[in-house]
This record gives C-alpha cells, structure tokens and sequence, in this order.
C-alpha cells in the first residue's frame, strides 16, 4: 500500500501529517515550520509561490496575492457578497453569474481550486521531500458544515495537484481521532472547532474505538478572519479621524495593518494589554493602545454566534451540556481566553486544549490516513461514524422542498424517491436537489439540476421513475435513476451550481503540467537519489565478496572512481549528473555482478544456501527507471 | 416498556441470510460475506428488519440493534474497504448505506412503528413525517382531520396562537397568554406519552400476532389499524408542539 498523507488544508494555515510508527506526526516545510501559511502568490515570472514566502508578497505586490480562498471555495457570486466586502479578493473582470469564481493574480486569473491545489502542491512536496519518495495519496480535512460544492471543489484542488482523495474527513471529527489516540474511553464528547474562517460544533459518542457522530452544526462564515476584519476597521477608522488618511482602498497598507492588528490580537491571549504600532505611508505612524477588555467588548458579538450552532447541535443530539463527558478546543480562534471562557460557561466544564489547536486537525486527518492504509496495532479498533451535516431535498411543486435525506444523518446514507410525468408523451423529468433546512427551495443552497431524459413516451403519471440518491462517506452526493416499467436506465445530468465539471478538472490538470514538470523533476531526483544510495550499499557490501577479489586492479580502481564520484553528486539537485553517475557505475561493476551471480549458483550447488552466497546484495544491472505518473 | 425477555433476539450469526455462490471463490455458502473466502459479496434488496436478520416484530431491545449497528459498521464500512478492488469498494457503500439507513429507521420507536405499517401496505395519510414529506413531494394539499376527542382543544390553543401572534406583531407579550400556552404544552405532551404506552400496547399485540404466524386477517387488520391510529394521533399532537413551541 502506498503512503497516505493526511492534510489539513485550513483558512490561514495549511498543514500535512503522517503516521510515525504509532503516533501521527506534523511533516516540517523547508523552513522548519509545521505550518504553512495558506498564501499563494505569483512571482515576477510567474510562478506560484506558496506559505510564508507569499506572505511577504501579501505587502509587497498584493494584487498578486491572494489569501483565505478556502472562503470562495464551492460558492458563486452571489454566496460571498460580505466576502468581498471585507477581503481583497480579487475577482476577474468577465466573471458571468452562475460560473465558478475566478480569482486574479496578477494578469492571470484561477479558480479557488485552482489556488488551494497550489497549497496542496506545496504540501505533497513537503512530504515527498520527507520521505525522500513520492506521494499520491491523501486524506485531506474539511469543515464539517460545509457543503456538498464545497467538498467537491475541494476534491477538485486535490485532483488538480496530482492527489488521489481517498477520503475527506470532517475537521472535528478528525480532531477527536487524534485525542481518542491520547485517551481511549468510552463517553459523549463535544468538539469545539473555531478556526481561522469557519466555525463547527461536532457531538460524538465514543464506544471501544467507534467514534459516532450524533449531531454536528457551524457557521463556514465565521472565524479568526472575522476578528482581524474588525480590529482593521478600528484601526482605519482611528486613521481617518485623526489622520485624515483614508487608506482603504491601498492594499499595501491595509496588509501591514492586517498583520499588525493579528499580532496585537494574538499578544492579547497572553497578556492584559499590547500595543499597535506601524509605520504608514508617508512616514507617519499609528500608535493605539488596546486591552483584552476592550479587546473582549469588542468580539463579544462574534464569539456569542457560535453559541447557537453549539444548542442546535445540542438538541439534534437530544443532550443537556451535563450529558456531555468532554470538551474539546480545536482551531487557532480557540486561543483566545474569552473563547475558552464562553465555552466553559456553555458546557459547565473546563475544555481540553492538550493538543495543540493548530496541530490537532492535521494529526487527526494522518490517524484516518493510517486507517484507510489498513490500520496499525494503534487504530485498528477504530472506526469514524460521521453524519451529513445539512438535509438534502427536492424541490417540489409551489417551490417547497421535500427532504429525503435528514441532517445529522450517518453516512452513506441514502433514500429512493419516486417521480413521474404530468404530460402525455413527456420524455424528460427536471429535478432540483437541494441542501439546508429551510422550507422554501429559494433559502436552501442548489446543489444541482437533474434533468431525467428519455423517458419512453407514456400517458401521464404512468411512468415510474425511481431516483436514488446517495451520500458517500465523503459527504458527497450521487444520483442514479431507473424508469420502472420499461427498465431503462435514465441518463442522468448533472449540471453541479458553482462546481467544476469533470472535464474543466481535466482542463486544469492539464494546465497544471507546468508545475507538474517542477514536481516530476523533484520526484525524478528523489528516485535516482534513492536508487544511487542502494547501488553504494550493494558495493560496500560486495567488497567482502569473493567475487571481488577477482577483478583486476584497474577495475577496482575504475568502481572506485567512479563511486566517489557517486558520492559527490548524489546530494545535489542535478538528475542528468545522478543519472549519469548511476549508468557509469553499474556499467562497471557489470562483470563483478556476474562474477557473483556465478560464485553465487556455483555456491547453490554446492549445497550451500543462497544467503550465504549473498546473490541478492549484488549491484543491480541497468534499468530504466520506472516513469512517475500524474493523475 | 416490555418485560426484556419479551424483546426480539437479534439473530448474530448470518445463518437466515439466503445462501448464493461467491463471486470469487465459487463457494455455494456465501451470505453477505463469504464463508470459505471472506470476500464481500454483491448487495442484495432487503427490507430493514431482514437486514439486521430480524423479524417483524416492533418490541426492540434497542441497545442490542445498537451493538449489531457497531458490529455490521466494522465488517461494511468503506473505510475497512479502502484497499479492495473497486467493485468491492461499491458494494461496500451500497450496504453501509442499507446499513445505516435501517438502524436509522429501526431505532427509533415511531419511525420504526411507520416503517412496519408500510411494509405491511397500509397507506399513510395525514400527518405521518412520511406522509407529510411525500405530500410535499407530490405537491398535494395535506390533509388535515382533528382527532373527535381534540376539537375544543384544538379550537381554544389555535385561538391562543393567533392572540400571541397579534401580540407578537404588535411587539407585546401577554404573560397571561404565554402562561396557558405553557400549560396547553404540558397537556399536549402528557397526551404524547400516553399514545406511546398506546403505542406499546399495540406493539405487544402485533408482536404476540408474528409469534403465531400472522393467523388470521381480521386480527392483522385491527392491530395495523389501531397503530396507525395511535400514530396519526401522536403525529398530529407533535405538530401542536411544534406550533406552541414556535410562539413561546
């Protein structure tokens, strides 16, 4: 089995984590550090660049920079007006109503899977560098209350950078599988999830290694982004009135006071008071006290909106918060002390915050990565039980929706309906599916069209169509359908809103080749490197071959040569010169190959065992290397 | 509730699941797995109480069905199927689907109670969850009939109703109002509970008539009848609640 990644492809900060024997493990990027920021941007040639070295360009050249995508992703223009209120995005100038968002950077412009497959990029080099081998496979976290496009969209960004998705898991739920490593008891635990742009609220019922998901809820409009685009406020205001300086419309300046206002807000979980202060345009400086006090008053409203998701869920599961055993903090957000403070008040307990909030999602993602591989002596008792977080329907007639599948409903989980003509001769059925709670189609998220086609003709109401719909454990929807009395298979078409069509994805894999030359590069030296080391084994272990002591001194001299020069080009970044010193050298140690392959049957002849003859240690003869693949 | 020697046993061994040919080892005694491979085998249709290898009978004993859950989840989940052939991975989500659905259906006492009255095709009418949603899909006006014993009941909250609705629109509240719309609440729910011991009463007979073999149709038809009864009732109490608790 291939090695499985689990990412956390979060709002601010993206990370990748793997299974270290036992326990899952953050995987470092080049700069040391475990998170990557979720900044992309492109360099002056063009070239994506991604984590903290794209948050300097956030300052520097911010219209080509973008950040918190993960806000765009699965939704249409008309989704994200508050958005672009409040965040530079930057939208191309010919977007039509009803297309996928697209995003410019520079003269460029890409869709937000496009942006978060950057991320991934990233993310799978970190690891293929790790490893010092190539990954394909990957467990990548999702808000548990987002929905169905916006789990296909992030699907999608996975495609497009070259990872197979063998499954999204929800952010708390994979959280509360890195603490059920830690501590391995049954009970009701509630994971309180405030990360950097969505909220989510998940109850989970533990028993011996089932974690069942009884009911989850959230916001995916709410997070840490929502404190900083307040504290900016304060302080543009604060420099408008005493400066006179309107700087809301100068990116550059808007970012640093971006950063500013997110390290005061982070000093602030520590200690009573801080202080912003930063250099503007022009030479002038912004100085402003500010306290946790005033700090608190001021996010009051934000923090208490989490408050209902957490008593919906509450009712959903049908618990009081003295039912609930455990109180779980995961996402940056949860730093704060008024944050803690409001969820203690709620649930009557203190929270546990022993893993670290940023880490936790990641761990979790690499725990179900492990489970997915076949599982270790750590998870093979596990199993994640989790719910489809908002209700599916069908819009029926008068614009009501009809809903067949519930909320908080375990998955898959699926329901049949049964639809037919109003008119004699009709040969197609449109369907409209739906996902939210509320009554009337036009509140709810479209989550697509059908439309049943070919249909054979029949008087009105005869035919019997059967439409399944199913949600996969991804949290994704299927829809097959079958007319009854004919047994005709209808042809299905989905026309997903705000979503990539298959063949779009494919487009953008293709585009993507450009990085995945960058990345098949990598995974082409990581191979010959990996493929000269065992060469340098294998001679080393020759040498107390017999075989050995029968080559001439100028070939011994010659593989010595040689195998220096091995040494000396292996570390670098230079295929051609690895590949040329692997050709040379097993061309060289041709005949000492053969000489113990025959030292060796010789040997088998003897009676002796082929362990002692050491056949399998030989140099290998040339290969081709086997040629990597991008999906 | 029921003495717990009277719930239904859950069948643990697979043993009334029908027998085929495996599709990969060829071995005759396949059910949902095979016996001589352990490979998985294609779904096949089957109601809920079948899929849990259950009789019809209504009287669960819920934290086994629970156990069952937990135990079929290990062995079906496609997580377990991660590394299978494609095939295998369908065929894995088609049954933990099947799986999930049925204990969702089954565990709860009403849902369970509506699921056997259409398996045993009886129509549904009026306020059933079922019913309302099918209603919904079809577009139909739903139709609406006041339990006889209800009316003046009825009448009196509606009326409360629309005086705190006036209330509410002109931004007042009158605590007289919400007072006795608490108490209709309490009275509703005490109602509640009493059509589920009326609920369980009919269990005992439905089940007592599947111990017997369903003998005789005029029997089948009275408990069905008076179960359905008994949920319609509930279901229209539950939309009361649901009302009142809208306004309080």
């Amino acid at each position: 089995m291939d090695r499985i990644i689990g990412i956390d492809l979060g709002t601010t900060n993206s990370l990748v984590a793997y299974m270290e024997g036992e326990r899952p493990a953050i995987i470092p990027g080049t700069d040391g550090l475990n998170l990557v920021p979720s900044v992309v941007a492109l360099d002056a040639d063009g070239h994506p660049v991604v984590g903290s070295a794209a948050r300097a360009a956030l300052i520097n050249t911010p219209e080509r920079a973008v950040y918190s995508v993960k806000r765009l992703m699965g939704r249409g223009l008309e989704d994200v007006q508050e958005e672009l209120a409040l965040f530079p995005f930057r939208l191309a100038d010919d977007l039509q109503p009803g297309e996928v968002l697209r995003i410019k950077l520079g003269d460029k412009t890409f869709t937000p899977p496009e942006i978060s497959a950057h991320i991934l990029r990233q993310l799978k080099r970190n690891a293929e560098r790790f490893f010092a081998e190539p990954v394909s496979k990957a467990v990548i976290t999702v808000p548990a209350y987002f929905n169905d496009a916006q789990r296909q969209a992030t699907r999608d960004a996975g495609r497009i950078a070259g990872l197979e998705v063998l499954r999204l898991v929800n952010e708390p739920t994979a959280a509360s599988l890195a603490y059920g490593l830690e501590k391995k008891h049954n009970g009701v635990a509630a994971v309180y999830d405030f990360g950097g742009g969505t909220f989510d609220i998940s109850i989970l019922k533990l028993n011996e290694g089932i974690f069942e998901v009884i009911a989850t809820n959230g916001d995916t409009h709410l997070g840490g982004d929502d404190i900083d685009n307040l504290l900016i406020t304060l302080a543009l205001d604060d420099i408008r009135g005493d400066m006179g300086l309107d700087l809301r419309r100068n990116g550059e300046a808007v970012q640093r006071i971006r950063q500013a206002v997110i390290e005061a807000k982070i000093a602030l979980s520590a200690n009573e008071q801080t202080k912003i202060d930063l250099e503007l345009p022009g030479g002038r400086r912004y100085q402003r006290e500010l306290t946790r006090t005033m700090f608190e008053e001021m996010i009051t409203p934000i923090v208490e909106r989490t408050l209902g998701p957490c008593r919906h869920a509450m009712r959903d599961a049908g618990l009081e918060p003295a039912q609930i055993d455990e109180v779980v903090l995961v996402g940056g957000s949860t730093r704060i002390p008024l944050v803690r403070a409001v969820v203690r008040e709620l649930f009557q307990r203190e929270p546990h915050c022993e893993l670290n909030p940023d880490e936790v999602v990641a761990l979790g993602a690499a725990v179900q990565a492990n489970i997915l591989g076949g599982g270790s002596a750590a998870t093979q008792d596990m199993l994640l039980l989790d719910v489809t977080p908002l209700s599916l329907g069908i819009e029926a007639l008068g614009g009501v929706v009809a809903k067949i599948i519930h909320r908080n409903s375990t998955i898959p989980a699926s329901a049949t309906e049964q639809f037919t003509t109003g008119v004699e001769g009709q040969t197609n059925v449109a369907i409209h599916v739906l996902q939210g709670e509320r009554e009337l189609a036009k509140d709810c998220r479209s989550l697509a069209r059908f439309d049943l086609k070919g249909i054979p003709p029949m008087p009105a109401g005869l035919p019997r169509i059967e439409v399944r719909f199913l949600i996969d454990a991804n949290g994704i929807l299927h829809v097959s359908a079958r007319e009854q009395r004919s047994g005709k298979q209808a042809e299905i078409e989905v026309q997903p809103s705000y979503g990539l069509t298959d063949d779009q994805v494919e487009q953008m894999i293709l585009e993507s080749f450009d990085y995945a030359e960058e990345d098949f590069r990598q995974r082409q030296v990581i191979e010959a490197r990996n493929e000269a080391e065992n060469i340098l084994t294998a001679l080393g272990k020759a040498r107390g071959n017999a075989a050995w002591r029968e080559l001439t001194k100028e070939e011994r001299e010659t593989i010595a040569r040689l195998e220096s020069e091995m040494k000396r080009v292996t570390p670098g970044e230079d295929y051609a010169a690895i590949r040329r010193a692997i050709d040379a050298l097993n061309q060289a140690t041709m005949r000492l190959a053969e000489r113990m392959m025959d030292t060796a049957v010789s040997s088998a002849l003897k009676g002796k065992s082929m362990e002692t003859a050491d056949v399998g240690e030989g140099p290998a003869p040339p290969h081709p290397i086997s040629k990597a693949e991008f999906h | 509730m029921a003495e717990p020697e009277t719930k239904v046993a859950l069948q643990v061994e697979e043993t009334h699941h029908p027998q085929h040919q495996c599709w990969n080892c060829g071995d005759m005694r396949a059910t949902r797995f095979c016996r001589s491979c352990g490979k998985v085998q294609p779904p096949m249709p089957a109601d809920y109480f079948s899929f849990f290898g259950l009789p019809r009978k209504l009287d669960l004993d819920e934290a086994a069905l629970e156990r069952e859950f937990y135990k079929f989840s290990r062995k079906l989940h496609p997580d377990v199927f991660a590394r299978s052939a494609e095939r295998e991975q369908e065929w894995s989500l088609e049954l933990t689907s099947q799986l999930n659905d049925a204990y969702r259906t089954l565990r709860d006492p009403v849902s369970r109670s509506e699921y056997l009255l259409q398996l045993e095709g009886v129509e549904f009418e009026e306020q059933s969850k079922a019913a309302t949603d099918k209603a919904r899909a079809s577009g139909e006006q739903k139709k609406q009939s006041v339990p006889p014993e209800m009316l003046e009941e009825v009448f009196e909250l509606n009326m409360l109703l629309e005086e705190a609705r006036a209330n509410r629109k002109l931004g007042e509240r009158d605590e007289d109002v919400a007072q006795q719309l608490q108490q209709m609440k309490a009275s509703l729910e005490e109602r509640m509970a009493a059509l589920m011991t009326e609920l369980h009463g009919a269990w005992s007979d439905w089940d007592a008539l599947v111990a017997r073999g369903l003998i005789g149709a005029t029997d089948r038809e009275r408990v069905l009848g008076k179960m359905l009864d008994v949920l319609n009732r509930r279901s229209y109490i539950r939309n009361l609640v649901r009302d009142v608790n809208e306004e309080i």
